[in-house]
């Protein structure tokens, strides 16, 4: 019972986030949204037992990514009356694909789901159980070769990242290590030649 | 009782209102990629109810991948957004018409 009234309120507060997300003027406003949808999200696999991927989902999506989102909303200066335009143009169309959608998908949910037993809830795990371990078992051994694409992946990410925002600025006073390393002693010492002075 | 319908029909109206969203912000690129984490949100809901409903930690995994790989987007996309920024200091999608398509 509790369930289910927890449900429902995670639910209304996720949706009402993900309203926001779409609807607010300020991108800000949005990025915070988003990380109130996540944290609800979280709440909701947590209650679905998923507990392990509902704690990833706090710490990277809300911890690393959103932060990262903030980063670049806040440090791009955007001219937000010039994106809304067309906005009561487009919430129409938008409304009426999004109605579709979910008629589409609920009707296949309820109507076309023969042979699952959508309508059951599936029985609580046993209070010794780990999600953590459970998962970890089969992520280290059948899907070890997936879980190594995945951090190249990562890595792709991170040098992606990296090079696409380095540029080179003129006028900039950067050493040069290579040269420093390659000079040699001709280049920089020059020896003279004198008589020594007579008085 | 909440049982996995529940569940899928969550998802089902949270991708639809992020496909909304997609329509209505179509000219600012910040929240267009948010509306697309919104949407990798509502997929990972349907993985993990099947993964309840048939007991399979395999959509777990699923899950797990799909995270992973949605950080990675992001990162990209917005280190491609700043880019995209210093060059045209805009971000509408109407300005990106450099390829005349």
């Amino acid at each position: 019972m509790i369930s289910t009234v927890l449900f429902y309120s995670f639910a209304a507060i996720l949706l009402v986030a993900a309203l926001g997300v779409i609807t607010s003027r300020n991108p800000v406003h949005a990025a915070l949204f988003l990380v109130l949808a996540f944290v609800q999200s979280a709440a909701l696999w947590l209650l679905m037992e998923a507990e392990f991927l509902a704690i990833v989902l706090v710490l990277v999506y809300v911890g690393a990514v959103m932060v990262l989102l903030l980063f670049v909303v806040m440090m791009l200066d955007i001219n937000v009356e010039s994106m809304r335009e067309g906005f009561t143009r487009y919430v129409w169309i938008g409304a009426v694909v999004a109605l579709l959608v979910a008629v589409e998908i609920g009707h296949v949910v309820w109507f076309r789901s023969s042979g699952l037993q959508f309508l059951s809830t599936p029985a609580p795990f046993p209070a010794d159980y780990s999600n953590t371990r459970e998962l970890g078992s089969v992520l280290y051994t059948e899907h070890v070769y997936a879980f190594e694409i995945a951090a190249i992946i990562l890595l792709l990410a991170i040098v992606a990242a990296i090079t696409l925002t380095m540029r080179r600025r003129p006028g900039l006073k950067a050493q040069n290590v290579a040269k420093q390393v390659a000079v040699r002693r001709e280049d920089r010492v020059r020896l003279v030649k004198m008589d020594p002075s007579k008085d | 009782m909440v049982t996995v319908a529940h569940y899928l029909v969550l998802a089902a109206v949270l991708f639809s209102v992020s496909v909304a969203g997609i329509f209505i912000n179509r000219r600012n690129v910040i929240v267009l990629l948010m509306c697309i984490e919104l949407m990798l949100l509502a997929v990972n809901f349907n993985f993990i109810a099947f993964s309840r409903l048939l007991g399979d930690t395999l959509g777990q995994v699923f899950v797990f991948f799909i995270l992973t790989v949605a950080a990675a987007e992001a990162a990209i996309g917005l280190a491609i957004l700043v880019v995209l920024f210093r060059n045209t200091r805009s971000i509408n999608v109407d300005d990106m018409d450099t390829l005349k398509g």
